[in-house]
């Protein structure tokens, strides 16, 4: 079978060409971080505004391929309204399900399985791992939000 | 002799093979070019018959060794109609190239203020040394502007070369395939006393070369980008500037002695060859020069022509309004390389799908981030031509950005 409708599923497409959360907040009292990959030229840029440790809203905005646009229009539905740990939990294990390699994908190990089924839709960007240059597409927004949390400290 | 194609491309094993059960259709020379049995039965043989080091050991078989390096040596002076072979170094590529010629002729003839004229479509690889320059001795890099469709825009040469001490200059653009006038730009950086310089990395490959013809006074490119192997670049000069010149990197063989109290410089070309060279690719690259020979590079300047033509027309046609093609529409002034954007789809998306059918293209910036800021856009989508392309490649690729399109709509 062809790997590329393993990388665009039909949820990421939808997360592309209609992305939730889109634009920006006012800071504060928001906060905002941008972040680069500079080998494509992708640019995320993430307003998140948390208060007594939820998410109570969260944008972003940005030019990119379709897998670092989807992955953060699904990184902000994914994370609203949940406290700070459980985003960390999310983000925890959606970083592990990027480093998982590909031969676990083909059923040759299952050590990393459990730690993606609390993911949801986002278990669909799974299949970026099978394409290793565009994990950083993939990830870009999720390490911005990481930044935006570093600006909250 | 007729140019076929066919008979062409069966030369070069890795465009036999078949990629998710298309065959592999490469459309990225621009970034390096794939290499022919010619090329690889020669490299493989020196292994196999000729290994010894150069330039030290009495033996046959250094000898031999030595002998196979200085001929390669020969066929490059040859290749691009040079009379002295002394004048070719030999670099890791067209980068270090660059960098010889900022480091030891800059380093040494440029203080602060001297200014180096660049065109605005250059690569990093002839920007990035000449920054390096400004910040360390407080050159001036200063820029000739483009036109709308990609061409040198001369208006204000005059004001342009004041000061000027150096033109550097792409001979052609690894992005908008643009081919600059850059005669009318050696001419003029002589005649205020200036040098020039041209990055020929997507030129030597593609068209006959001849030194003179050009009037530049530094030429640098790369094997890999010529049928050859990686790791083996050129450095032209003329004697007298190079014979001038402080060494680049210090090591064995650039030295004629060395004592605890200092070292005396080799001649050219050895002087700028510090340590064992990279002789199984200097070989390599002698191997591929024969295989160019042997096609004509006339032949294969008229085949890209041809093909460029081809492809321009076709995509046009094809796309519509859907593809812009960056850089000029006239072959005369151009090569075989397209930046495209595709309708909105990104370029790292539009790759993705074209690699499903086993086409090789580039996304990204090209090493242009200069260029791709004035184009307005982080990225593009590159296609680039070569002499074993054919119009069923170009087919291809608009069946392909078609494909996309329907894939990213559906």
């Amino acid at each position: 079978m062809s790997g590329l409708e393993d990388l665009y599923r039909e949820i990421i497409l939808d997360h592309y060409r209609n992305p939730r959360n889109q634009g920006e907040l006012e800071t504060p009292p928001a906060v905002m971080a941008e972040g680069f990959n500079p080998l494509c030229g992708d640019e995320v840029k993430v307003h998140v505004h948390v208060e007594d440790g939820l998410i109570v809203d969260i944008k972003f905005d940005g030019n990119g391929c379709s897998i670092s646009q989807s992955s953060a229009s699904m990184m902000t539905t994914a994370i609203t309204g949940k406290s700070l740990s459980e985003v960390e939990d999310i983000i925890y294990s959606f970083k592990q399900m990027m480093s998982i390699h590909e031969k676990s994908l083909e059923g040759e190990s299952e050590t990393t399985e459990s730690s993606t089924t609390g993911l949801g839709d986002l278990q669909a960007l799974q299949g970026v791992v099978k394409f290793p240059v565009r994990i950083k597409c993939a990830t870009l927004g999720w390490n911005t939000l990481e930044q935006c949390f570093e600006e909250l400290d | 002799m007729s140019f076929d194609v066919s008979a062409i491309k069966k030369d070069f094993p890795l465009l036999s093979r078949e990629e998710n059960n298309d065959s592999l259709i490469y459309l990225d020379t621009a970034a390096t070019s794939q290499k022919p049995q010619q090329v690889l039965d020669v490299v493989d043989s020196y292994y196999q018959e000729i290994n010894a080091n150069v330039h030290r050991g009495a033996y046959r078989l250094a000898e031999k060794a030595t002998t196979a390096m200085e001929n390669a040596r020969e066929k490059v002076s040859d290749f691009i109609k040079s009379e002295r072979s002394e004048e070719i170094i030999f670099t890791k590529n067209a980068t270090e190239s660059i960098n010889l010629v900022a480091r030891s002729w800059g380093e040494a003839n440029l203080s602060e203020g001297d200014v180096v004229l660049l065109s605005s479509l250059e690569h990093h690889a002839n920007i990035v040394p000449w920054h390096q320059l400004a910040e360390s001795k407080g050159i001036e890099v200063r820029w000739i502007p483009l036109t709308e469709s990609g061409l040198f825009d001369l208006t204000d040469l005059d004001r342009l070369l004041e000061g000027v001490k150096l033109v550097a200059v792409s001979g052609a653009s690894n992005v908008l395939g643009t081919i600059p006038p850059v005669r009318i730009l050696a001419d003029a950086a002589h005649d205020v006393g200036a040098l020039c310089l041209v990055d020929a990395s997507q030129y030597v490959p593609h068209r006959p070369t001849d030194i003179e013809e050009l009037g530049c006074d530094f030429l640098a490119f790369t094997g890999h980008k010529m049928c050859g192997p990686t790791g083996i670049g050129v450095l032209w000069g003329r004697s007298e500037l190079l014979d001038q010149m402080p060494p680049f990197l210090g090591g064995g063989e650039m030295i004629l002695d060395v004592t605890q109290e200092g070292f005396t410089v080799n001649t050219i070309p050895w002087k700028f060859e510090a340590g064992t060279p990279p002789i199984a690719e200097i070989v390599g690259l002698g191997a591929a020069i024969d295989y160019l020979e042997s096609i004509g590079m006339s032949n294969v300047l008229e085949h890209e022509k041809t093909l460029t033509s081809y492809a321009l027309r076709t995509l046009t046609e094809r796309l519509g309004d859907d593809l812009v093609i960056h850089g000029p529409d006239d072959v005369s002034v151009r090569g075989g390389v397209f930046s495209m954007a595709y309708q909105d789809i990104h370029p790292h998306d539009v790759s993705q799908v074209l690699d499903d059918r086993g086409i090789c293209v580039r996304a990204g910036h090209h090493c242009a981030k200069p260029l791709m800021k004035l184009l307005g856009v982080g990225a593009t989508v590159r296609a680039s031509l070569y002499l074993y392309n054919d119009e069923a490649d170009v087919d291809a690729l608009a069946d392909a950005l078609d494909a996309t399109g329907e894939f990213f709509s559906q």
